[in-house]
């Protein structure tokens, strides 16, 4: 499958090269609030990968219809319309993990990977490689999201999807989980790690010293 | 063309459609799929009774087993009445339709505000149709917002069989150790409400014999689940019902 390098960028270039998280630091509240547990954060990845995809792809289907004048708002009324979709179907399918989600599904409305790609990219570029770049980001997100699920839930309920791995001395077991992980605040280290490692591997997304 | 777009009556009408099509979409989706969430939210309080009560849930049919194992009563906390009811929805129903009284400083300490006069009481059956436990909905605030719990008593009125917050927001790890089995199952067995009708169970730090001890650093999730027990129990909410079933069972 040859797929020319413009469309390959587009959706792959998000997950290391240009990831929203960590080069543009963009979207790191939900990634500190559903990461304690690895099916929320799935659910959350996957929720908002189609958000960002189907908001793409519907702003960039109408860019030449908005107004400028009210182009924001007219972005957040698609993106805030898909958003209360996905948390109705959420309820309908999955509804003990759309408990769990509560809000912060609903607070996919104000992240800002979604509404910077419609304002970055869905504005200039075409439907089909809106969509893609939706994706893309998407999946840079659940990238970054998925990492740090997997580190907090292993290391600090000893478990993954819901799954006991290992046995916890509050079960009688023998591993003693790092309390720290469980808290939203832990995601922040993590995340910085993350930051720290690609950026030695690829200084070039090091930002310039300001003067 | 970028004249033409920037004019009021332009940027009217195109807001104008985009909104008609987004709330098409947004109603839609809510209409559509409403009948699916209702069934899953009282799948999910069904499940929640049936586990405070211990029976056994697992690979059976919900609904039908609810409807085999559990008696939906509404009690009367004015007429100290006990009505029974068919299904969740008509007990739902009734304590909307009853009056709303504001509690008294304990019930506002433990977080509950207004507070209905009918408040819903679940009998457990055993398999042969006795009664096994009578299941009480709490809720009361902990640390972040309100936590409600299933709380599953003897007949007898006295001793707690099972206590179990289906819902919560509390730290996970921390508060949120409310769920944990391990924690919960301290209260079995315990005296709630002695022969007089005070409140003897309670949960703090240094618990003596018959309390329970508080979790370690969650200080106000815990305190928040004290008080919510000594309201839920006191003669303000499900004390009289306590007091009818140790007079010789409700009837």
């Amino acid at each position: 499958m040859a797929l020319s390098k413009k469309v390959k960028d587009t959706l792959f270039g998000p997950i290391l090269e240009n990831n929203p998280i960590a080069l543009q630091i963009l979207g790191v509240c939900s990634a500190l609030a559903v990461t304690s547990s690895m099916d929320k954060t799935l659910v959350m990845c996957i929720a908002l990968t189609f958000v960002t995809a189907m908001s793409n792809f519907s702003i960039s289907l109408v860019r030449n219809y908005i107004p400028s004048s009210v182009r924001i708002i007219v972005q957040m009324t698609i993106i805030a319309s898909l958003v209360i979709v996905v948390d109705q179907f959420l309820q309908a399918f999955a509804y003990g993990i759309a408990q769990e989600l509560s809000v912060f599904v609903g607070l996919i409305i104000t992240n800002c990977i979604v509404m910077g790609r419609a304002e970055a990219f869905a504005m200039k570029e075409s439907p089909g490689l809106s969509f893609l770049d939706g994706i893309g980001n998407g999946l840079g997100y659940s990238a970054v999201l998925l990492i740090v699920g997997f580190i907090r839930e292993l290391f600090g309920s000893g478990s993954l999807f819901g799954y006991q791995i290992m046995s916890l001395v509050t079960d009688g077991g023998w591993y003693t989980p790092v309390g720290l992980l469980v808290m939203p605040p832990s995601a922040f280290f993590i995340i910085g790690g993350l930051i720290w490692i690609i950026r030695t591997y690829r200084p070039n997304q090091v930002e310039a010293k300001e003067v | 063309m970028a004249d033409n777009k920037e004019t009021v009556g332009r940027t009217f009408a195109v807001v104008l459609v985009l909104c008609l099509v987004c709330s098409i979409i947004v109603a839609g989706s809510a209409v559509l799929l409403k009948p699916r969430q209702q069934a899953n939210a009282a799948e999910a309080k069904q499940l929640n009774i049936m586990a405070t009560a211990g029976i056994e849930t697992k690979g059976a049919e919900i609904a039908t087993l609810f409807d085999k194992r559990v008696k939906t009563l509404g009690y009367n906390l004015a007429t100290n009445e006990i009505v029974s009811f068919d299904t969740l929805g008509q007990l739902e129903g009734a304590i909307e339709n009853s009056a709303a009284f504001t509690v008294s400083k304990e019930g506002t300490e433990a977080g509950v505000r207004d507070q209905h006069q009918v408040v819903p009481v679940y009998e457990i059956l055993n398999d042969s149709g006795v009664t096994d436990s009578y299941v009480l909905d709490l809720r009361g605030a902990g640390l972040w917002g309100m936590m409600y719990a299933f709380l599953a008593i003897e007949p007898n009125g006295e001793n707690i069989r099972g206590i179990y917050f289906y819902k919560h927001g509390e730290t996970p790890g921390l508060g949120g150790e409310i769920q944990n089995p391990r924690w919960t199952a301290r209260f079995n067995g315990l005296q709630a409400v002695d022969a007089s009708g005070d409140v003897t169970i309670a949960v703090r730090k240094a618990a003596k014999e018959g309390e329970v001890d508080a979790l370690s650093g969650a200080t106000i999730t815990s305190d928040g689940v004290n008080k919510t027990l000594k309201f839920w129990l006191s003669n303000e909410a499900y004390g009289g019902f306590l007091a009818q079933l140790r007079d010789g069972g409700a009837k």
